[in-house]
């Protein structure tokens, strides 16, 4: 049994740090020893919820994006981005599979990736507030290990 | 992210390599548009064996080469993808518009 642990850090909505973000939730999930389709699968995720917020939450300005990331219930992992942007007026429309209000380099295809590849996925929005996305998955515990 | 290229024969092999993500789709479209426009091809492949890392900001780059593609009268398909672009490619469903192709 893994001891609960937890980060927290806060980033601007630039581009340049989705890189950033995934790498980061990657490193803190090494330590339930995933698989590398388990980590791919976190990077993606991430990558995912952090672009929403810099193309959704700050589409003309800088702001701040939280990620925060915990271990519950011994395997699993749960991620939190936070942004304190625009907000979505109809979260269940911006959910759908090739809905997009993104630019070209948007596929619609976010929350659907994010949906497959996670065991849970909640999001909150208040227009005008801000968005936060909060996604869990379970990894399984590897043959011959703990 | 790199992009390389090889022509022969009316097909434009287009190589990705790196990762591909929101931050690197709006240059990497410009690139391969401007490849299209150059080489005027029949057919376009997307070689993904390069690629570590591809987010659904690839699937736009994806979807808008196989359409443009289309509008030049010619075909466009992925090939070779690693684990984890095949996942999201995938996820996404754009198989059915987009064919993948294993190995060479």
């Amino acid at each position: 049994m893994i001891e609960s642990n937890y980060i927290k850090m806060e980033f601007p909505s630039k581009s340049s740090n989705e890189a950033f973000a995934r790498t980061a939730a990657a490193a803190f999930a090494a330590q339930l020893d995933p698989t590398l389709e388990e980590l791919g699968d976190i990077k993606t995720a991430v990558s995912e919820a952090v672009t929403n917020a810099i193309v959704h939450g700050y589409p003309d300005t800088l702001g701040r994006i939280a990620m925060r990331l915990r271990i519950i219930k011994g395997n699993t992992l749960e991620i939190s981005i936070r942004d304190w942007g625009k907000g979505i007026a109809d979260v269940e429309q911006a959910m759908t599979p090739l809905f997009s209000t993104g630019g070209e380099e948007r596929s619609g295809m976010g929350f659907t990736i994010m949906g497959s590849f996670m065991d849970k996925l909640r999001v909150r929005s208040v227009p005008g507030k801000g968005t936060t996305v909060v996604m869990q998955r379970f990894i399984s515990p590897r043959q011959g290990k703990r | 992210m790199n992009i390389n290229t090889s022509y022969a024969a009316g097909r434009l092999t287009v190589f990705l390599a790196g990762e591909l993500d929101h931050h690197e789709a709006r240059n990497a479209i410009r690139s391969i548009e401007e490849l299209l426009d150059e080489y005027m091809p029949r057919d376009c492949v997307l070689d993904l064996s390069g690629l570590s890392f591809m987010d659904s900001s690839g699937i736009a780059v994806i979807i808008r080469v196989s359409r443009r593609m289309k509008t030049l009268g010619g075909r466009a398909w992925i090939e070779n993808p690693a684990k984890q672009p095949q996942r999201v490619i995938d996820a996404a469903g754009i198989d059915r518009l987009v064919p993948v192709a294993l190995g060479k």
